[in-house]
């Protein structure tokens, strides 16, 4: 079983190394409409790292929501918004030097900071496989009432959508 | 058994966390400012599943609290692109520094 080890985690650190030009390409593109399309490579990337970290239903969960659904929206909105192809609109503002210094500077902190910590690993979660029955169970007891509360949400932030949408004739 | 280490994921996300958060200070445009949004939202998301799976004391919270973030960023999303929208209509415009109607 060596070599096949071998080859996920090679393709792991492939599918990171993607997503994270893909992220830069969100954040650096001109063309919007392109930073929408980067965007959903970075979602199929965090996809695949869930795939890697044994949660399943949350790969299938983060695709048909984030690539399906949530994509759709910023295309739509992209497309109903701006004029693209204009070449001539400086798409960032004056702080954007300052912002990579610093970004920079907290990345460093960070990777420093996270590589050096001792992690106390808990043997039980890792070898504990959590399927998509376990978490709708779990849903079900455990969670029920945060459950319903985010169904509360989820209705309002529609009601609230479509009545901000709507134009005032 | 399980080949990476978790430092390596906290990395990954982290990174992801400053590109959006990068994008989210720098960009012009609105639209842009909510996609970096989704980046920062999703490098939280590989963060909360990677803790649960190697640290936390069960194993299935941090997958219960990426489910219910995903919706929160699903109804984000949608609001904030139906005011993107209001926006336009009314002011013509999807840059931030053009929005200055409630600046003197």
């Amino acid at each position: 079983m060596e070599p096949l080890y071998f080859i996920a985690r090679i393709g792991f650190y492939l599918t990171t190394l993607i997503t994270i030009v893909a992220a830069l390409m969100v954040v650096t593109l001109r063309n919007i409409f392109h930073c929408a399309l980067a965007l959903v490579l970075v979602l199929l990337g965090v996809a695949v790292t869930y795939i890697f970290l044994k949660a399943e239903f949350l790969a299938v969960i983060q695709i048909l929501l984030y690539v399906g659904a949530i994509m759709t929206l910023v295309i739509f909105a992209i497309m109903l918004t701006s004029r693209i192809g204009d070449q001539s609109i400086p798409q960032t503002n004056r702080q954007s030097l300052f912002s990579v210094g610093l970004l920079t500077l907290f990345s460093l902190f960070l990777v420093g900071a996270v590589l050096k910590a001792p992690w106390k690993l808990n043997p039980v979660t890792l070898s504990a496989h959590v399927d998509t029955r376990y978490l709708g169970l779990s849903l079900m007891k455990e969670y029920v009432f945060p459950f319903e509360i985010i169904s509360v949400v989820l209705i309002v932030a529609l009601v609230g959508a479509v009545m901000l949408g709507r134009s005032d004739q | 058994m399980s080949g990476v280490p978790l430092s390596y994921y906290v990395v990954f996300s982290g990174l992801l966390f400053s590109i959006g958060l990068y994008g989210a200070l720098v960009r012009r445009n609105v639209v842009g400012i909510l996609m970096s949004i989704e980046l920062i939202i999703n490098a939280s998301n590989i963060n909360l599943v990677a803790f649960s799976r190697y640290v936390s004391m069960k194993p299935e919270v941090g997958q219960i609290f990426v489910i219910f973030v995903i919706v929160l960023a699903a109804s984000a999303a949608a609001v904030g692109l139906a005011i993107v929208l209001a926006i336009y209509r009314n002011r013509k415009t999807v840059y931030t520094d053009e929005m200055n109607l409630l600046k003197w």
